[in-house]
């Protein structure tokens, strides 16, 4: 591990700067970064409640992506119905995609291993076509919607719904620090590491394994809201498989297990899909133009090389020695 | 001793895997307050008996009682509960917690709710302190903030026996604790076995003949799925049915 | 609805769903003896139409092509397993599926840039016009020919599994790893040979599909999920399991996509049907799935003892 008042120093750098940003990008004149950010915030939120379930779980969930889904469709249908108030929408986008997680937890939970992988894949691609058939709601195309409101806020401006963002992320990463630390956490983590003897000792581990699924499903259904506020836009695409598996990418790049590996791998993610996307390289483009179409072959062959050669992602890069994150 | 005070009784318990019946018509009784040891050559079933005695694995046929209370289908989390433990043949602890936390998973089962979210298990002094005298019981004092992983073959069964024990059962079943270990720390856990058999029904599975006949208050001798004795260490020694069963397998006497 | 067209579809369905066995026969196998799941398998499914598709646009002969195409893939499979897969079998699974998800992304990436986003392929002349099955029933010639197809390789897959010493090791690399590595000879040869037979199976189904569905990039990713139905229905590691959940999904997904909007449009009125239906059938096969891993969450015959 990274000494303490090392981490401490990183840890309030960061802050300063997240803080500060959108007032320097404003300097900057860049403010599309801003949205960009938010994002990153968003997918941060996302990508931490799959790692408190995958990382300290041990629950390799490949359908993560339909709770996000869940949550944005449900806060988006309440906007475009008349209910545009962040306040009510987030809450029950959040009510309902806990209710989607306990039944699908109820079943897939009895699984291990494998089977446990390809029945949240399918499970989740169930939701993805169901979606799609929502022709009321855009179907295939998907549903524009306005961004909902929120008291003495203003959520129409980027630079407010950023720190919105901010402090929602902030106060996701503290939740769950708390709980892993827990009695609730000890013992999520001994299941992960030891079901059989953790029931050998009297837990019912079924039950811990449905509630960390929930609260991982509740948060990122809040994650989902927020995304379909910050794109004022749904659509299917956002619950396809490929998104779980880019959900899994975001948490192994930052670093499974740990409380910020969600939120960096999100950023690195994000950042390196933005580049992809959108750099100029003069010689590719004179020989093939449409290089930037393929950005997925980067992202592909990153990911590739990170799970190959780096599996512990950042921040198990950065740490000194191998530490037990936990103890 | 009125002959109805057992603490397990198993009534005509059978197990079948396909062709192969590993546990044929056991009916096995473990009095209250005794050591009782089961023995035989490998392959007997033993380890099949354990699981259905644990509620790994549910017999065929047949029942299982503990106390008064019919336990055949009760789960295996809701087995301890009722104070049924169980420590394994192959060590099955908690790596990468230290040998404090694995201790304090076991105390935790029992003690308050597991269901909390916010307050540090760190703080929880009450709980630390009372596995730290299980910790000390098991004669791992020394070693309490090791990680378990990198602990010595010896005092991973010494943890081993430890877990099962913290889980403050009234029944006991181990599973050849002593697998694996040299003289010395055989000897300790033996011990262990002879303290802890004041408070706990024992029911010990063993190879070890030496701390078989030293600890049991009565063996009971299964070959090939049945139990074909049941008596006082001493005539189990001298059965002659008994020695032709273990024929040509080792016994450490 | 009339006896023919549940009969017709009922066809379909068994059609289908010996094409998802092909598909799921290979992936059991690499589930069961390897302990491996493989994102990429339906890369090997979209390379096998895709190849077809270009080797009989150039030479004319849709037979040539499949011909060619399924050897080719398996091949490319079999250095994909010795040169990247390999390392991944002591991994753990996340590290698999991603790992395996990276090469979907990369092998998509690559047929784009290759061969753009979708090609066509069209069934051989000689099966080009629709046969007479009985009064009433005129049945594509195809369609016909992918069952035999399908009935065919079932047949091979389990005379190989069954009467040769190839398969015996398969059988039991399934059931049990360390049987498999106990049973002497090359085992790494046995894992890539494996791969390879899974690769070409897959390639069989994708340019056998290709002229009925869309040759076009990320064909693969809709298969796979149903096969990997299929295997969780079935149980991982049994060809037998493979081959009855295969056919069951591939007859309840192609008759409930065609008789519940049916059945709906008679019973409720169709604004809601027209929505309704459709979803019901896709979410139908999702819900079989559900109902058997209730039961037994281990499929229908898990050839794995512990």
């Amino acid at each position: 591990m990274i000494d303490q008042p090392r981490r401490a120093v990183i840890l309030l750098a960061f802050f300063v700067i997240a803080i500060l940003f959108p007032y320097l990008m404003r300097v900057c004149g860049q403010e599309y970064f801003i949205g960009l950010a938010s994002r990153m915030l968003i997918y941060g939120i996302a990508a931490t409640s799959l790692n408190f379930i995958l990382g300290y779980g041990g629950m390799v969930s490949f359908g993560h992506a339909a709770f996000l889904g869940v949550g944005a469709y449900v806060a988006a249908i309440l906007v475009v119905s008349g209910w545009s108030s962040a306040l009510l929408a987030w809450p029950v986008a959040m009510v309902v995609s806990a209710a989607v997680a306990f039944l699908i937890g109820l079943i897939t939970l009895r699984t291990k291993g494998v089977y446990f992988i390809m029945i949240t894949l399918a499970f989740a691609q169930m939701l993805y076509y169901v979606t799609i058939s929502m022709k009321a709601y855009g179907g295939e195309e998907g549903l524009n919607v306005p961004r909902p409101s929120i008291p003495w806020l203003n959520l129409e401006s980027d630079t407010e719904f950023y720190y919105v963002a901010f402090v929602l992320v902030c106060a996701i990463i503290y939740l769950m620090h708390r709980v892993i630390n827990a009695r609730f956490g000890r013992v999520l983590m001994a299941i992960s590491e030891n079901e059989v003897r953790m029931q050998a000792l009297g837990y019912k581990t079924m039950h811990y394994k449905l509630i960390a699924f929930v609260l991982a499903g509740t948060i990122a259904g809040l994650a989902g809201a927020l995304l379909a506020a910050q794109n004022s836009f749904v659509n299917p695409s956002i619950m396809h498989w490929t998104s779980s598996g880019l959900l899994l990418f975001m948490v192994i790049l930052g670093g499974v297990r740990s409380k910020y590996g969600g939120l960096i791998g999100a950023i690195a993610f994000l950042g390196l899909e933005d580049f992809a996307v959108n750099i100029q390289i003069d010689w590719l483009a004179n020989w093939y133009p449409s290089y930037s179409q393929h950005a997925m072959l980067l992202v592909g062959l990153v990911l590739l090389i990170v799970v190959l050669f780096s599996p512990r992602g950042i921040v198990g890069f950065f740490a000194n020695r191998g530490g037990h994150v936990h103890e | 001793m009125s002959t109805n005070d057992f603490l397990l009784k198993t009534v005509n318990i059978q197990k079948r895997f396909g062709g192969i019946v590993a546990t044929r018509n056991v009916s096995l009784e473990i009095m209250n307050g005794e050591v009782h040891a089961l023995i035989g050559p490998n392959g007997a079933g033993k380890t099949t008996l354990i699981a259905q005695l644990s509620g790994l694995l549910v017999p065929d046929s047949g029942q299982i009682f503990f106390g008064s209370r019919d336990i055949s289908r009760l789960s295996l989390s809701d087995r301890v509960k009722i104070g049924l433990a169980r420590s394994y043949q192959i060590t099955s602890i908690f790596r990468s917690f230290s040998v404090l936390n694995n201790i304090a998973l076991a105390v935790q089962a029992r003690k308050g709710s597991s269901y909390s979210f916010w307050e540090p298990v760190v703080s929880d002094s009450e709980l630390f302190e009372e596995a730290f005298a299980y910790v000390k019981e098991i004669g791992l004092a020394q070693r309490s903030e090791v990680i378990a992983g990198q602990l010595s073959h010896g005092e991973q069964r010494q943890l081993e026996v430890g877990l099962a024990l913290a889980t403050m059962p009234r029944l006991l079943l181990l599973d050849e604790p002593m697998a694996g270990m040299g003289p010395e720390e055989s000897e300790n856990l033996v011990t262990l076995i002879a303290k802890v058999r004041e408070r706990v029904t024992v029911l010990l599975v063993e190879h070890d003949m030496d701390a078989v006949f030293r600890l049991a208050d009565r063996v009971s001798v299964l070959v090939n799925g049945e139990l074909i004795a049941t008596e006082v260490p001493d005539l189990i020694r001298s059965s002659e049915e008994v020695k032709r069963a273990y024929l040509g397998n080792d016994t450490a006497t | 609805m009339t006896a023919t067209l549940v009969f017709e579809q009922a066809l379909n369905g068994l059609q289908f769903g010996l094409m998802l066995f092909l598909l799921a026969a290979g992936l059991t196998l690499v589930f069961g003896i390897m302990d491996m799941i493989n994102l990429a398998h339906g890369s090997f499914y979209m390379l096998g139409a895709f190849m077809a598709a270009s080797i009989a646009n150039v030479s004319g002969s849709f037979w040539l092509a499949v011909f060619l195409a399924v050897p080719i893939t398996a091949v490319i499979g079999m250095l994909l397993e010795m040169s990247l897969l390999r390392v991944l079998y002591t991994r753990d699974h996340l590290s698999q599926v991603l790992a395996t998800f990276a090469l979907v992304l990369i092998i998509n990436e690559v047929v784009r840039l290759v061969w753009g986003t979708d090609a066509s392929l069209s069934p051989p002349q000689s099966l080009a016009n629709p046969v007479e099955l009985y009064e009433g029933l005129s049945y594509s010639a195809y369609r016909l020919a992918i069952v035999v197809l399908g009935l065919i390789v079932a047949g091979c897959l389990y005379l190989l599994i069954a009467k040769t010493r190839f398969g015996m090791r398969l059988r039991a690399g399934a059931s049990n790893r360390t049987m498999a590595y106990m049973m002497g000879g090359d085992v790494s040869r046995l894992f890539t040979l494996v791969f390879g037979l899974g690769a070409g199976l897959a390639a069989l189904a994708g340019a056998a599909l290709g002229p009925i569905l869309a040759v076009q990039v990320g064909m693969g990713e809709s298969i796979l999920i149903l096969t990997f139905v299929v295997i969780v229905i079935g149980g991982v590691g049994s060809i037998r399991g493979a081959l009855i959940g295969a056919v069951l999904v591939g007859m309840i997904d192609t008759m409930g996509r065609v008789f519940i909007p049916m059945f709906l449009r008679l019973t409720m009125p169709s604004h809601y049907s027209s929505d309704v239906g459709p979803a019901l059938a896709s979410i139908l096969i999702y819900v079989l799935m559900a109902a058997v891993l209730y039961w037994k969450p281990q499929g229908l015959f898990p050839a794995r003892n512990g």
